[in-house]
Parts: structure tokens; C-alpha cells; sequence
């Protein structure tokens, strides 16, 4: 493979950049892999790369229904972080951290992780209780926490409405310093490119329309370019879950719902790091190319459309608007959605399942961005080693009826309700 | 936006009501034994299915009852609205 570096970089200009060799292939799938991972959105091309890379499994394919990066990888507000309570969730997301700080360097593909730091804003002092609360916990999981009263957070978003008569004046917040933002296209595409050089196939425009199981366990998947052998599937398609789930007779604790987004035009720079307004229903951050990025709740109801409708877009910036007054003048550019696996309890699922060979990796809700290095790197020990590790056996299937449900948010089973 | 139309006040706006969730959920027979797997498939368990989907909706900007809707969950089309007692086929 090509190494992308200043150097290739001039030397390819000579030729007008015509000579770039093909970041992966495109071939047809093999009659046989010793494990197909479904799904090439992050996580599922970020578990191929950690099953070829640590566990030196590299005959292996991705298969994927449409193109790589054009699912929730590339429908997201790039947000990272690991500013969680619990324990499960804030050790597997600090780890996680640690893979996107030298992301850059081990996929040679700059993936611009910028760790701009992210304020969840408080408005009473019981809110503000809860954060220190929350705080002490990450930092017990060394986790870098900062609890900022109001003048402190006045000093980092000055644009924002700071009066004291509105529905929800400012308090504080808490500040996670280390979290950031990262080009979500590039962490698809340079698993991508590195998966493809240890000789993973990556195989586009291939749905999945069934699964071969006998006594038991898995022996192949059935896809629109043909039947595949294998022994191993790994589950990552997030919206798709039920899907799929439902060709082998699973029902899953997942409901899949619509989530949209949207940016504005281009300003100059008025927004440092993430800024998240929960009690507007809103959060923001801006692009490295001046768009505000903005996103809020979920449509609310079942949904397997990729675009959401309007009522939605304008609750979310109404409360934008009440925060941050100026961005009533600014021009929407897009909008758009993604389908999300709304998981019970609000967090993920990386496990095994009653089938041998079968391995489940969903309900990342709408919080899967932040966690495709930690969830490819743990899928892929579980797959490879057929255990789950230590990181991830938190996220259990069975932990919703054994009740040891993980509620970060302590939303209760209706996850989609705002 | 979905225009629904609620079966005791007929077509209003989305922005009237609110969605409750599977409306095919039945609860376990209170005063009986249930397995953890029963418990489980009541309160956790979603076929969330892609197509048609027969979901409960809540008027609470309007009348406040209840109601069954059948929609499409990948165009949004509504097909049919009953009241809790009624039947959808």
C-alpha cells in the first residue's frame, strides 16, 4: 500500500495526481471467509481492521448493502467524548479516546481529531449537583473532568444568552477538555484503506437477504452477489438491526427511530468546542469549515425513513436560538437523518448470541460516532476469541431481562422519548 | 409533517399528539405467575418492523385518549386509525 505522506504528496503532483493507487478494491465475495463482519459503516470496518491487525484474522469480508460511509458514519454530528457515569460506559469510552488520539498516525489517513472540549450547560443548582456527582465519577475512571460555574462558562461561549429571566439561565456546566470533534468520512475510509491492505475484502452494493444456520450455529450468510460460507458473522448495522435480526427469528431489546441534523452556512470562527443545551433539546459545535453543526431529538416515532420531517428541525433550533441568539440570522444549508438502534436502557450491545458463530454489535442509540475505535476493538476480540472482553461485558444481551440494565440516562425502556 | 387522524376528533396536526410506542405489546394477566422471559418480552422485546407498524398515539394537545394507528415506518403513510377496543387487520 501507498503511504500517504508530503512526499507521495509531491511526487503525485507530477503526474496531476493520476497515479494515486486505489484506497481498496473492489472484488467479488469468496465462496468462503473465516468470518464476514455485515455492515461497512465505522464499526463494522474498524472490526475488521482489529480482527486483521490483533488477532491476525485477515480472511475475512465486510459486506455492506449500499457504499462505504454513506450510513450513520457519515450522517453524524462528529462528536467524541467519554464523559459518562458508569462504569462500563466510561472505561470502554476512555479507551476509546486513547485509539482516536493516535488515529491519525495508525491508519495514516488524517482523520482531524481535534480535542476542543465539550460543556454540557446546567440551569439549576440540582442539575448542577448532578454534574459534580458526575464529574467525581469520571475522574474516579481518570477521566479528565472540569465543573465550571457560570462566569467560567461565560468566558468560553460569550455569545451565548447569559439573562437571568429566561426558561433556562445558564448556572454552569461541566467540561470534558479532552473530548472533540473528527472528519467522520476519513475514520471510515482509512479503516477502510488499512483493512483492505491486511487483505480484508470489502464488498459494496451487497444485501444481506439471509443467514444459513444448522444445529445451532452459523454456517453462512446469503447476499444479493451470491451464498458465503462462513463460521463467523459479526452483526454492525445499527438501524438495520431488527432487520436482519428478524431473518433469524430474533427480537431484540432495539426499536429503530429517526435522528436528523443539520449545518448552516459557513461563518468565521465563533464556536471553540461542543456545547450541549439538554434542557433545549439541543446541541452545537462548529465545523472546521465555519458550519454550525446542530442536532437535538429524534423524530420520536418507529422509522426506517433516512430523512425526517420538519416539526423536528424547527423544535431543535428553537432551542438553539433561545442559547445562542445569532444563529436566527444564520441560513440553513442542509438537513438530513440516519436511522438509529434505540437500544432499552440507552447504551450498547456487544456480545455473543444463543447462535454459535453469531455476534451482535447494536444499540448504539445516537451515540455510536465516539465509539467506533472502542467498539471495533472490542467486537473484534469477541469475535476472534469468542468471549467478550473485559470492556465490553458490560454490554451484555441478557443484562435486560437479569436486570442489570445500564441507564446512563435513567430515561427507563422508552429511550426515544425526549 | 403526519396528518393523523384522531378517531374522535378526526385530522389534526402531528404537533397535537404524542407517540406511545408498539401498540401490539400485551401485558402479562396481572394476579398470575409470569416466567422472567414473559417479563421480559413485555417490557424490553421489539420487533420494530420495517413497513407496516401498528403503534398507540396519545392526542394530548387534543381529546387525550389513546388510539391505535397502522403506519408505514419507511414512507410515513398512515393507513388506518381505531380506537383502543377496535380491531386493525
Amino acid at each position: 500500500m501507498q503511504k500517504y505522506s508530503i512526499f507521495s504528496l509531491i511526487k503525485n503532483a507530477f503526474s496531476n495526481h493520476e497515479k494515486w493507487d486505489l484506497a481498496w478494491k473492489d472484488p467479488n465475495p469468496k465462496s468462503e471467509y473465516d468470518a464476514v463482519i455485515i455492515g461497512g459503516g465505522g464499526h463494522g470496518l474498524a472490526t475488521a481492521y482489529y480482527l486483521a491487525k490483533e488477532h491476525k484474522i485477515t480472511n475475512i469480508a465486510v459486506i455492506e448493502k449500499g457504499w462505504i460511509g454513506g450510513g450513520n458514519i457519515g450522517r453524524n454530528t462528529t462528536i467524541i467524548r467519554s464523559n459518562f457515569m458508569y462504569d462500563d460506559n466510561a472505561r470502554f469510552n476512555e479507551f476509546g479516546m486513547n485509539l482516536w488520539r493516535n488515529m491519525s498516525q495508525e491508519l495514516n489517513f488524517n482523520v482531524m481529531f481535534s480535542p476542543r472540549g465539550i460543556i454540557n450547560l446546567a440551569h439549576s443548582d440540582a442539575q448542577m449537583n448532578a454534574y459534580a456527582r458526575r464529574g467525581n465519577s469520571m475522574r474516579l475512571n481518570g477521566i479528565d473532568a472540569v465543573l465550571l460555574d457560570r462566569d467560567e462558562v461565560k468566558k468560553i461561549i460569550p455569545m451565548a444568552d447569559f439573562s437571568e429571566d429566561v426558561r433556562y439561565p445558564i448556572f454552569g456546566g461541566l467540561a470534558q477538555p479532552s473530548a472533540g470533534t473528527a472528519r467522520h468520512d476519513a475514520v471510515a475510509w482509512g479503516y477502510a484503506r488499512q483493512a483492505d491492505s491486511m487483505g480484508v475484502d470489502i464488498i459494496q452494493n451487497c444485501e444481506v437477504t439471509g443467514f444459513d444456520v444448522s444445529g445451532g450455529k452459523i454456517t453462512g450468510v446469503r447476499t444479493s452477489r451470491g451464498n458465503i460460507k462462513t463460521k463467523k458473522i459479526g452483526l454492525c448495522v445499527a438501524g438495520s438491526t431488527n432487520v436482519l435480526a428478524e431473518k433469524l427469528n430474533m427480537t431484540l431489546p432495539i426499536e429503530t427511530h429517526l435522528l436528523q441534523a443539520c449545518v448552516s452556512e459557513p461563518v468565521k470562527p465563533v464556536l471553540d468546542g461542543v456545547v450541549t443545551f439538554g434542557a433545549g433539546h439541543f446541541y452545537i459545535s462548529q465545523s472546521d469549515k465555519g458550519e454550525m453543526v446542530m442536532g437535538g431529538d429524534l423524530d420520536g416515532y418507529n422509522s426506517y425513513a433516512q430523512k425526517g420531517n420538519l416539526p423536528t428541525i424547527q423544535h431543535v433550533l428553537t432551542g438553539g436560538i433561545a442559547l445562542f441568539p445569532f444563529l436566527s440570522r444564520l441560513k440553513m444549508l442542509r438537513t438530513w437523518g440516519g436511522i438509529m438502534d434505540m437500544s432499552m436502557d440507552g447504551s450498547p450491545i456487544i456480545d455473543k448470541t444463543h447462535i454459535e458463530g453469531l455476534y451482535l454489535n447494536c444499540g448504539w442509540c445516537y451515540g455510536g460516532f465516539k465509539s467506533v475505535p472502542s467498539s471495533g476493538w472490542t467486537f473484534a476480540h469477541t469475535i476472534a476469541q469468542d468471549r467478550v472482553h473485559e470492556l465490553n461485558e458490560g454490554f451484555s444481551l441478557d443484562r435486560f431481562s437479569k436486570g442489570y440494565l445500564l441507564d446512563e440516562k435513567g430515561l427507563g425502556t422508552k429511550t426515544w422519548i425526549s | 409533517m403526519l396528518n393523523i387522524k384522531c378517531p374522535y376528533c378526526g385530522d389534526r396536526s402531528q404537533k397535537e399528539f404524542a407517540y406511545g410506542g408498539d401498540g401490539t405489546i400485551i401485558r402479562p394477566e396481572l394476579n398470575k405467575d409470569i416466567s422472567d422471559e414473559k417479563w421480559d418480552e413485555f417490557v424490553y422485546l421489539r420487533k420494530s418492523p420495517r413497513g407496516k407498524h401498528i403503534e398507540l398515539w396519545h392526542h394530548i394537545a387534543g381529546c387525550r385518549q389513546w388510539f391505535k394507528v397502522q403506519r408505514d415506518t419507511v414512507t410515513h403513510e398512515i393507513f388506518k386509525t381505531a380506537k383502543m377496543n377496535e380491531e386493525i387487520k
